[in-house]
């Protein structure tokens, strides 16, 4: 038979990147899966649950992380980046720098004794900042691999040279500040792009509030506060007195259809915000829950269904109009100033906790990415592909899937992960 | 038969289990329960070290069945079970039994009870094993042919794929031609290009491909077999063809809802989008005054979805018909704007730009035909508009096709509540059928557009690529027996199986069930639902069960 074929980079590993991942893998194609956070999961893995449906995240998405890290044919490639690619579709080098993690992954078992010994306290990411974590930590309770990192921004050891206490606890003796960062060089016949998105920083809209008030959150928070495994064990509670939000507000197209900030629609924030109302009323059916909004956009199997199922079952009232501002009361209560289309009246309304369903861009150091790649972005810095060629880049033998192309919701992001893996198996397999 | 040896392995789990449990005292209490020879407590079974542990532990005590007390089988039975696969036992004989998050978690405040508890399970791990037997796993070839049902765009995109790949493709196409719904539209969003340069670009392509075989004026009749080894009926007028295939992909389409008895709709001055673009495409287009209707048909009590392609068609065809005749008046009529994503906002904008005019309207307040205007109350300005009209286009729905539940019956496959095909998982397993083997892309599996089906019909292909590219798939060990017997041959496994795998055949003895290795999963229904309790799941005996509850129910020794 012909020679074997190329490995394939999949850039991302989130839903879309372990899903083209396990596609090529089974195939019989070796695949090298980059991710820079130290576990893979991505955006998905912060979701309570998803809709149409209210699966769990984490509970659907953990099989497919382990199927990903036992698979014989994939190479994970945590706290890595790509530096550069050169070559051609078919035969390129890519350059891959793998930053040390300081832990020993082969020795590691996450037991978590160093963190509890570690004195450095500092936001997590993962949980949106609500919470404080180590400066040795896992990614995520449920992170593959499941093997501790250190945070070389915040490590004593490593920022002032003094500490090292976690390698004192370990009885496993995982701790290695011997490690250096390393360049390897990887030769694939195609890449596959699934770098996701990164919520909109909404303190670009002033009057909305956010930062200024603290129980005006955005969707991300929201997701890791109503968790189980989130900063308050799931309590739904506000962050400025721990009380619980019974009237909750949920401001729609914030940072999206908007000519200041993004022109574009989001596409799936009227289906997380109803899920999200939905959760808040499964916690504590007192809830009641506006959703401000301009078009209902629920066109995916089973939406429309599931928007009725709100408003009949859930407590939500959706509120057609665009909200003006928001100011607080003297016990930082959310008020929201907006003008109801139906009626054309300015209203205004006191809630006890505001979502505001932040717009979904392109990840940050995507236009870096886009230039070591030699492929083009489109106007809002998504990849810029051809309707008709849906999952290919301007470069041969670069393709795209998921949220770095276009915001999309995750049955059309996995759907899009196997076929930009097609593409890919077209290329390597030829 | 050999003596049983039993050998129990109890983890620490670093401080997770040991922080909370006696573990030592469990490793101690294992070792009197019947047909146990071997326990010993580790830091983490899981290790190196402790994997080292257990393969010696079963060569010098000659064990035949391992039990590890430790997390969960979610992440770690692979792990030892291929342990014991590389200590020379069936890894089959393996069980686990789960004292972290069953136990030691949830219980971190009540250590006495806790390590009770953990005895119990123990002791009734320790019971299942006893009577656990080996199991082999088999694999079953499969055909590298596929067969993809539907002419369309999607089905063409995912024909084209799997035989760039290599493989051999059937493509059946009901109409005399392919191109399917793409045949009946002028342009296409958001491009405007036109939709028959795709459609004779990609059937230029198909026809050219020796390892794709065109079957048009064809359908489906009958479907035997299972994953890898179909055995596939077509007729094609009155002529029968008979084939091997090893996958199947569904790429039926839709079509679009007939709006019969609606606003007056009589196919002439009110008429759908689909007869717009017929019209388009003559050239015959004469009307000065166009007012276009959405959700006619959709998002109500009869049909609750919203079919999404319609805005952006109704946008594109409102432009088109701006485009030919700038003096023309066109008025859109909608609920809610549907244009998803980062082209449709501009797509949108870029209509209100051409001077068309936007009415939002309720679905309280719907719009009424009289006396040649549509009378409609305007939400936004709030009061009530009178359009006279020279043509009204009713934006109507794609519905599944009215033979989509035969064809679903034929393959054994379901379709949901609104009659598009089902698949396997909503989220994650948006183009699989429950049933390995079948797949499905575009319009079947609900409405969407010419880059979605395009983007999806690769999706179908890629996993129907799967299995013949591993040339074979391997069979699940953990199925259930039939007791041909007992069997009475009364087909409610057959129908209680969601994956096609068991059926019922005559055979010698009369009618009885069969179990199809290479489409089971060991879901257990079958043996749950059968009347003559004929149907043992291995791995999971009402003997082993029964064991355990025994076990739980015993006194500590």
């Amino acid at each position: 038979m012909e020679e074997k074929p190329k490995a394939v980079l999949v850039i991302g590993g989130g839903i879309a990147g372990i899903q083209a991942a396990l596609d090529l893998g089974d195939m019989g194609i070796k695949v090298h899966l980059v991710e820079r956070k130290p576990s893979i999961g991505g955006r998905m893995a912060q979701l309570d649950k998803t809709f149409p449906t209210n699966d769990c995240s984490i509970c659907i998405l953990a099989p497919k992380l382990a199927d990903c890290f036992r698979h014989p044919n994939i190479t994970l490639h945590t706290l890595s980046e790509v530096k550069d690619v050169t070559g051609q579709v078919g035969d390129f080098s890519v350059k891959l720098r793998k930053y040390a993690r300081f832990v020993d992954e082969k020795k590691c078992v996450n037991c978590g004794d160093c963190a509890a010994k570690c004195p450095v306290k500092v936001p997590d990411e993962f949980d949106m900042r609500l919470r404080k974590r180590e400066a040795i930590y896992p990614y995520y309770l449920q992170g593959v691999p499941a093997v501790m990192a250190i945070d070389r921004e915040n490590c004593l050891y490593l920022t002032r040279g003094v500490c090292r206490i976690c390698e004192k606890f370990c009885t496993r003796e995982a701790i290695d500040f011997e490690q250096k960062d390393t360049d390897i060089t990887l030769h694939v016949g195609a890449i596959i792009v699934a770098t996701g998105f990164d919520p909109y920083d909404p303190s670009g809209i002033p009057q909305y509030g956010y930062k200024r008030y603290r129980n005006v959150i955005v969707s991300l928070e929201y997701e890791r506060l109503i968790c189980a495994s989130g900063p308050t064990g799931g309590h739904l509670l506000r962050l400025s007195d721990n009380k619980p939000a019974e009237k909750i507000a949920f401001v729609q197209c914030v940072g999206s259809r908007d000519l200041k900030n993004n022109r574009y629609c989001s596409s799936v924030c009227c289906m997380h915000a109803t899920k999200e109302a939905m959760l808040a009323y499964e916690h504590n059916p007192k809830v009641k829950s506006y959703i401000f909004y301009m078009d209902l956009r629920a066109a995916g199997k089973g939406f429309q269904e599931y928007i009725a199922r709100g408003e009949r079952e859930y407590n939500i009232s959706y509120v057609r109009g665009r909200v003006a501002k928001i100011t607080e009361d003297h016990d930082e209560n959310p008020i929201i100033w907006y003008e109801e289309t139906q009626s054309s009246k300015t209203k205004k309304t006191t809630v006890d906790l505001t979502v505001l369903a932040t717009s979904l861009m392109p990840r940050r150091g995507v236009q870096e990415l886009a230039k070591v790649l030699g492929v083009e972005l489109d106007e809002y810095n998504f990849f810029e592909t051809d309707p008709l060629n849906p999952l290919d880049t301007t470069r041969p033998g670069i393709f795209v899937c998921g949220c770095c192309r276009e915001p999309t919701d995750i049955p059309e992001s996995v759907a899009q992960a196997s076929g930009a893996s097609e593409r890919a198996a077209e290329t390597v397999m030829r | 038969m050999n003596e049983v040896r039993v050998g129990v392995f109890v983890c620490h789990c670093g401080t997770n289990i040991g922080g909370f449990l006696d573990v030592p005292g469990l490793a101690k209490y294992a070792l009197s329960l019947p047909h146990v020879v071997f326990a010993k407590d580790n830091q983490y079974t899981c290790s190196e070290a402790g994997l080292t542990e257990i393969k010696n532990a079963v060569a010098e005590n000659k064990l035949n069945r391992v039990v590890v007390a430790s997390c969960t089988p979610r992440t770690h039975e692979p792990l030892f079970r291929s342990t014991c696969k590389e200590a020379g036992l069936n890894p089959y004989l393996f069980q686990f039994v789960n004292i972290r998050d069953q136990c030691s978690w949830v219980h971190m405040h009540e250590t006495g009870r806790a390590t009770e508890k953990a005895k119990a399970l123990i002791r009734m791990g320790v019971a299942r094993a006893v009577l656990l037997e080996p199991l082999e796993e088999t694999e079953v070839d499969v055909n590298p042919c596929a067969l993809v049902i539907g002419g369309g765009i999607a089905g063409m995109t995912c024909a084209l794929s799997l035989a760039s790949r290599g493989f051999e493709v059937k493509l059946i196409e009901k109409e005399n031609r392919l191109g399917g719904i793409l045949s009946s539209l002028y342009k296409l969003y958001p491009t405007h290009e036109n939709a028959s340069n795709l459609v004779q670009a990609k059937a230029k392509k198909i026809e050219k491909n020796p390892k794709i075989e065109v079957l048009t004026s064809s359908e489906v009749k009958e479907l035997k077999g299972f994953v890898g080894n179909y055995d596939v009926t077509v007729k094609h007028g009155e002529k029968e063809r008979l084939f091997k295939a090893g996958v199947i992909v569904v790429a039926t389409g839709a079509e679009e809802f007939k709006p019969v008895g609606m606003y007056g709709y009589d196919g002439e001055t009110v008429i759908t989008q689909m007869e717009l673009e017929r019209i388009f495409k003559e050239g015959k287009l004469n009307a000065d005054t166009v007012v276009m209707i959405q959700c006619v048909g959709s998002r109500n009590e009869k049909r609750a979805y919203c079919s999404k392609v319609c805005c952006p068609t109704a946008l594109k065809n409102a432009m088109l018909i701006k485009e030919a005749n700038p003096d023309s008046q066109v008025f859109v009529l909608y609920r809610d704007m549907v244009t998803q994503g980062t082209i449709y906002e501009d797509y949108y904008g870029k209509a209100r730009e051409t001077g068309i005019t936007f009415i939002k309207y309720s679905p309280e307040r719907q719009p009424v035909l009289e006396n040649k205007s549509v009378r409609v109350y305007d939400e936004l300005l709030g009061e009530e508009l009178s359009l006279p009209y020279d043509l009204v286009v009713l934006s109507t729905p794609m519905i599944a096709r009215n033979d989509a539940r035969d064809l679903a019956q034929k393959l054994k496959v379901p379709v949901d509540e609104n009659g598009f095909f089902l698949e396997a998982h909503v989220k994650l397993r948006p183009v699989d059928f429950a049933t390995d083997g079948i797949y499905m892309c575009g319009c079947a599996h609900w409405p969407a557009n010419g880059s979605e089906s395009i983007s999806q019909a690769y999706g179908a292909a890629s996993r129907a690529s799967i299995p013949m590219s591993v040339g074979h798939v391997k069979t699940e060990p953990l199925i259930p027996v039939v007791n041909e017997d007992e069997c009475s041959g009364c087909s409610l496994c057959e129908m209680t199986c969601p994956f096609n795998a068991i059926r019922v055949e005559e055979t010698e003895k009369g009618r009885k069930a069969k179990v199809i290795a290479a489409s089971c999963k060991g879901c257990g229904a079958c043996g749950a639902g059968c009347p003559q309790m004929a149907i043992t799941m291995r791995h999971f005996t009402d003997e082993q069960l029964l064991a355990q509850v025994v076990a739980l129910a015993e006194v500590a020794p």
